[in-house]
């Protein structure tokens, strides 16, 4: 492009032909096949399936029994420690049973740790991403919320 | 009854930031004008310290990764590999070759996103509006392959120590290899754009002239340092993760200003389209973990690891005691040693051109406060 003779050089300058090449990029652009703007609450983007978002506990679809066995493992992996599970023994089967579960999204840095240590895959980051709440209490979720998942406003449109 | 007036004062010292636009963040600069002269200028810089080193020695070697994609936000992938190769080597852990290849892609395709932000940034800086969305454009290709692979966007976590954690997807091949059909014609939109462009040239031309002798004295690398003349690169220099199996070249620029500085990050891009050409043709097979142990306990040691990030010489220094835990990790961030060539730059410009100059640095707050 800069290369030329001296009178080449006075033209591009005398006549904005540096001015009009670039002009003529942003005017290719304004067909409307080139829109890339995402109308986001109307349109859903689409989320990849190995997006790390929302937190679930996974709950056995059959018997709706959580699939958690209260190994800790999550919280232990955990760097920003946000993760609290609280088990009893049950006297009869001798088992570990998950009482209380809390997640706390709001220091969360979805690194996706506790879902590699999670043994039994009960623990899981999906592509949930509406995780706004109007109270930083509601941002610490307990077990039922981590089974049920996030319910964000639907807007009609 | 005071002889002089405010009117008579020939220097004038004013804040620019730390929320000015064109600081990329929150950087304060104190400078010293005379008229519209630029006689000296003072750096503050913390206003984003979140104390990432110290955060270390108190997390897991494994749960400290996550950490380091915080600090060059734009570049996490590099943050992330630098932060790898330095606790592998500590472990002494060899990494497979199908994990370093794909490493090698990640990294390139973040070194294009990351001049990509710096391009679209720093010529909306000096008034340029219309590159920033298309970089903006081509960027959210690569983010959405960032995704699909490992889940997140921006800060990526995308590496473990010892290799991958996840396998690449489906189409990842395809997707990436689209990619690069669709990018260089694009790289070429740019220089159409700006290359060219006499409002370009007069703001970048001789503007924060930084040159080979002074670039070392300050320690300032990547591609300020290769845009004063000199073919230093890592990658080539010392490689790591495979890079010495690929073929590309260092482009280097002549005078040292911002005009090169922009011709050598075009070129750099171009030429990172062309390494992951080549790793995407060799992409071996096998595992992609090498063999770590489940709890990571490096023998007691320091180790000095540094990469090739977008924006220079990225390091860290890892001391280990023994324990589960490091007992100190420093990192050497580009952006900040990059940073305190401000000053040297600035000197005997105008005011408008320290924004230019700021931009031509490539800062991220995030990693020089870190």
């Amino acid at each position: 492009m800069k290369q030329g003779g001296a009178l080449r050089r006075f033209l591009r300058k005398v006549l904005f032909i540096d001015l009009i090449e670039g002009l003529w990029v942003t005017f290719r652009y304004q067909q409307p096949k080139y829109i890339y703007t995402e109308q986001y609450p109307a349109e859903r983007p689409k989320i990849a399936e190995r997006y790390r978002g929302a937190p679930r506990l996974n709950t056995n679809p059959e018997t709706g029994e959580t699939l958690c066995i209260a190994c800790n493992l999550c919280a232990l992996a955990c760097p920003e420690n946000l993760i609290v599970v609280n088990s009893e023994r049950d006297e009869k089967t001798r088992r570990k049973v998950l009482t209380t579960f809390t997640y706390d999204t709001s220091r969360c840095m979805f690194c996706g740790l506790c879902e590699d240590a999670c043994p039994v895959d009960a623990l899981e980051l999906t592509q949930d991403f509406e995780l706004a709440s109007y109270s930083r209490e509601g941002a610490i979720w307990d077990r039922q919320m981590l089974e049920e998942g996030p319910r964000p406003t639907k807007y009609a449109y | 009854m005071p002889d002089s007036t405010f009117l008579d004062a020939t220097e004038l010292v004013l804040n620019m930031g730390p929320q000015h636009p064109s600081t990329h963040g929150v950087l304060r600069v104190i400078l010293k004008l005379d008229g519209e002269k630029v006689i000296g200028t003072e750096c503050v810089i913390g206003y984003l310290h979140r104390g990432i080193e110290k955060i270390a020695e108190n997390r897991t070697y494994a749960q400290f990764a996550p950490y380091v994609d915080r600090m060059d936000y734009v570049a996490a992938v590099s943050n992330g590999l630098g932060y790898c190769l330095a606790v592998e080597k500590l472990l002494g852990v060899e990494v497979p070759p199908r994990a370093q290849a794909v490493r090698v892609i990640l990294t390139e395709l973040n070194r294009i996103a990351s001049h990509l932000i710096w391009l679209g940034t720093h010529a909306l800086d000096v008034g340029a509006i219309t590159p920033l969305f298309y970089c903006m454009r081509e960027r959210e290709e690569i983010l959405n392959i960032f995704e699909k692979y490992c889940g997140a966007r921006l800060t990526t976590h995308a590496f473990r120590i010892g290799g991958l954690q996840y396998e690449t997807y489906d189409t990842f091949e395809q997707d990436v290899r689209a990619f690069c059909d669709m990018f260089l014609p694009k790289v070429d939109e740019y220089e159409e754009l700006l290359t060219g462009n006499r409002i370009w040239i007069g703001r970048l031309r001789n503007v924060g002239i930084l040159t080979a002798e002074e670039c070392k004295a300050y320690g300032v690398t990547g591609p300020l340092l290769r845009a004063a003349g000199v073919k230093w690169d890592l990658r080539k220099a010392q490689p790591y993760s495979g890079y010495e199996q690929y073929d590309f070249e260092i482009p280097t620029g002549t005078i040292g200003d911002s005009y090169d500085r922009y011709l050598v990050r075009i070129q750099e891009m171009r030429q990172s389209v062309r390494i992951i050409r080549q790793a995407l043709d060799g992409l071996p097979g096998g595992p992609i973990m090498g063999k770590v142990p489940k709890v990571i306990k490096p023998p007691v040691g320091e180790v000095y690891v540094s990469i090739e990030a977008p924006k220079g010489e990225l390091g860290y220094y890892i001391v280990s005691d023994g324990s589960t835990q490091p007992y100190r990790v420093r990192v050497r961030p580009p952006s900040f040693v990059n940073l305190q060539a401000l000053d040297k730059m600035c000197r005997g410009a105008l005011v408008a051109d320290v924004v230019v100059v700021i931009g031509t640095i490539d800062i991220v707050l995030g990693e020089v406060d870190r």
